[in-house]
């Protein structure tokens, strides 16, 4: 049996070092929005072998007035070229000069956003992600509710959202990296997946507190720390098997899936690992810190009672 | 006192069989049609998946419509009636299942409409941009009429795009001298009428067009397409008539909603287009789908290493579950986009979830000393708990993204959210029947 009470301390010195960096990158780097929360356009070109010049496509959409233009190459046989949003006859025109120049380019994908939408994209986004929030800390409450002893019920759920933020800020910080370093951007599925993350982080989080629960109606003389570093022990092998059943679909859909999934997998991925971990190094050991402090008030209390 | 014991374990026993059985078959039928693919089937059977934007190639167009002419007690129904109109001009193209819909965002109304699979998207952008354009049409007189369907019988082609029965009214009445259409009630009768007011103009052409038309049909054409067909009973000069007839209320209020949309023309303005080319999406698709199996097949490796003969009737659920889950997705039919499979995809990791939090449960009920079959059932009962927390919390985040986000990743939170709820009846019940049934 691995005693996690005492090891608490180390587990909380690395989640702090890490939320501290993530939350460093963010407020330095920030995230980088993508395209559908800024608005602007993207066209994919396949170029069935042609070898296109970059400086002739980037010259069409300067002659019609779009200053901003990045063109990258996609996988072996495509063309990237983002601008701000365009439009419709814009687009036409586009195509038809890159057709009279190569004519064996074909279009592929043609997106464009106006700002508008992003904007509503980006508050839907945050009402989302606040309700989520919400509602399990309303569920966990309940699902807890006759847990009143030795602490009540709220406080399980309040640990939980402290660990929920710590699963979810690690991905977050390591995405604005990626975003100031390698340019990568986040797009409404990188919200979606953080979502997620929250749904999977209480998932495993409930399943300790759920033989906690159980520990403390069974033995209701162990001492608190004991009763949740046994509930540790005995839930630890489904909380890895649990998670790594995710891990192996994820991992396939991360290495064999589409090109335009891959950071969302990623996400997804690296959010599943820090979520079991925090429910076994982190969670329940708070709830314990918690634990102590409180008695430790109460106790200073009744001192000052007895002093009196 | 022990034959009864035995006579009864025996009856459990078949009861338990026949569970099994019915799952078995009822798997297959999900999987023929989940498959769908083979010539013997009924046709039913052969429905395809309905495929996003994204897999099966296509445009998404969303428009902002100004609305600043139109009443705000109106708009609702100036909106139905541009989103008729347009769904009309989208069905010339052929497209299979063009979706127009309206979305109001705060203030502002939205037309999304959306084109599997269409080519020409720059005529379609053309053609959906246009104005509605109302008019009034006149009879032909009725030797004309057959003149032109004779033609036509014989491939005239300089016959073959007039219409043999109407003709644009002379003078021309069009949708600009249209007020508005307003649905009423017969005050005697109580039955829905369409009620027409013109403006100054329009009353005095409206005058002698009914004049000259007495007990002959005055048709009402939208984008060159007939919505109604009124008789004129009589002149009527001051500008304002009643369509009556055998309405129901809807048809009514449709024919209503057609009639200001072109009286009352809503301006709308192309915001935002995602065109996505069919070779990219079946691509994709090909790849998800290898995915998904390849995570299958990796799930069920890790339940045969990790629980044994356990791992064999988990797997044989999971598969189950996989049939039933993509059988659900089509009979609904789900929008299968590229996040809607990755939902599922995910999904399949977490259904065996609840086995595992089952078969630790049993373990730890062996290792206290009690004997196989108790430890099984109080594994199924005391996991439960866990087991339902756990799941409701990833519901809960579904139906958030559900109803708070765009219809990409409604895809998502829909797959994934069906994947939670089939995997509690697959994990639990259909493993434990054929638990019970097999395991001695």
């Amino acid at each position: 049996m691995i005693d996690f009470i005492k090891t608490r301390k180390i587990a909380y010195w690395i989640s702090g070092a890490l939320v501290l960096i993530a939350w460093l990158s963010l407020i330095i780097f920030g995230l980088k929005p993508g395209m559908d929360f800024t608005g602007g356009s993207v066209l994919e070109l396949k170029l069935n072998g042609v070898s296109v010049d970059h400086q002739v496509i980037a010259d069409i959409y300067h002659q019609l007035g779009y200053q901003n233009v990045s063109i990258s190459t996609s996988g072996d046989d495509g063309l990237l070229i983002r601008s701000s949003d365009i439009s419709e006859e814009n687009h036409q025109n586009i195509i038809s000069q890159i057709k009279e120049k190569y004519n064996e380019v074909e279009e592929l994908r043609f997106e464009s956003f106006g700002p508008v939408i992003g904007r509503e994209l980006r508050n839907k986004s945050i009402q989302a992600i606040i309700l989520v929030v919400i509602c399990i800390i309303l569920y966990l409450s309940y699902a807890f509710r006759q847990v009143s002893r030795p602490m009540a019920s709220w406080r399980y759920g309040v640990t939980a959202i402290l660990a929920l933020i710590h699963d979810i800020s690690i991905p977050a910080g390591l995405f604005a990296i990626l975003g100031h370093f390698h340019g990568v951007e986040i797009d409404s599925n990188f919200i979606v997946a953080l979502l997620v993350i929250l749904g999977f982080s209480v998932h495993d989080t409930i399943v300790v507190f759920d033989r906690i629960r159980e520990k403390l109606r069974t033995h209701p003389s162990l001492d608190f720390g004991q009763i949740i570093n046994e509930g540790i022990n005995e839930t630890i092998r489904r909380s890895i098997f649990t998670s790594l059943t995710l891990v192996l679909v994820l991992l396939a859909l991360l290495i064999f899936g589409p090109a335009s999934l891959f950071y969302f997998t990623l996400t997804l991925l690296i959010g599943t690992f820090f979520g079991t971990y925090s429910s076994i190094f982190i969670v329940s050991p708070l709830l314990y810190d918690w634990y102590l402090f409180l008695q430790k008030r109460k106790n200073k209390n009744q001192g000052k009672i007895k002093k009196r | 006192m022990d034959y009864n014991k035995n006579n009864f374990a025996m009856k459990e026993n078949s009861k338990n069989l026949l569970i099994v059985i019915i799952i078995l078959i009822v798997a297959i039928i999900a999987g023929l049609f989940a498959y769908g693919e083979f010539d013997f089937l009924p046709s039913w059977f052969k429905k395809p998946y309905r495929l996003g934007l994204d897999l099966s190639g296509g445009t998404r167009l969303i428009y902002e419509a100004d609305l600043s002419q139109v009443a705000e007690k109106d708009r609702d129904s100036a909106m139905n009636g541009l989103r008729d109109v347009i769904e009309r001009r989208v069905n010339l193209f052929g497209v299979s299942e063009p979706r127009v819909e309206v979305a109001q965002v705060g203030e502002n109304y939205r037309l999304n409409v959306e084109l599997a699979g269409i080519k020409d998207i720059n005529q379609a952008i053309r053609m959906i941009g246009e104005t509605p354009y109302l008019e009034f049409r006149e009879q032909r007189p009725q030797e004309e009429t057959e003149k032109i369907l004779e033609e036509q019988k014989n491939n005239n082609p300089a016959y073959q795009f007039i219409d043999p029965y109407f003709v644009p009214s002379q003078p021309l009445l069009t949708g600009k001298y249209l007020k508005a259409a307003r649905l009423d009630f017969d005050p005697r009768t109580y039955e829905p009428v369409v009620s027409l007011e013109f403006n100054d103009e329009g009353a005095k052409i409206f005058a002698e067009l009914t004049k000259k038309n007495v007990g002959k049909v005055l048709a009402i054409y939208l984008d060159g397409e007939p919505i109604s067909l009124p008789v004129v009973q009589e002149e009527i000069t001051e500008g304002k008539a009643q369509i009556t007839g055998k309405f129901t209320a809807d048809e009514a209020k449709k024919l209503v909603e057609n009639l200001n949309a072109g009286a009352l023309p809503v301006p709308i303005k192309l915001i935002s287009q995602q065109s996505i080319g069919a070779l990219q999406g079946e691509f994709f698709l090909k790849l998800s789908i290898k995915a998904g199996v390849i995570g299958l097949i990796a799930v069920i490796i890790f339940m045969l290493v990790m629980y044994g003969k356990l791992g064999i009737f988990s797997s044989l659920a999971l598969i189950i579950y996989t049939i039933l889950n993509l059988a659900i997705f089509k009979l609904i039919p789900v929008t299968m986009s590229l996040s809607g499979i990755a939902g599922f995809i995910l999904s399949i990791g977490m259904a065996v979830d609840a086995n595992i939090l089952i078969f630790e449960r049993y373990r730890e009920e062996k290792k206290i000393g009690l004997e196989n079959k108790r430890a099984l059932s109080e594994g199924f009962k005391r996991a439960w708990p866990s087991i339902r927390d756990s799941n409701i919390s990833t519901i809960i985040t579904c139906l958030v993204l559900y109803n708070f986000t765009s219809s990409m990743v409604k895809g998502f939170a829909l797959t994934l959210l069906i994947g939670v709820v089939t995997s509690m009846f697959t994990a639990i019940t259909v493993t434990r029947s054929l638990l019970k049934a097999f395991l001695k």
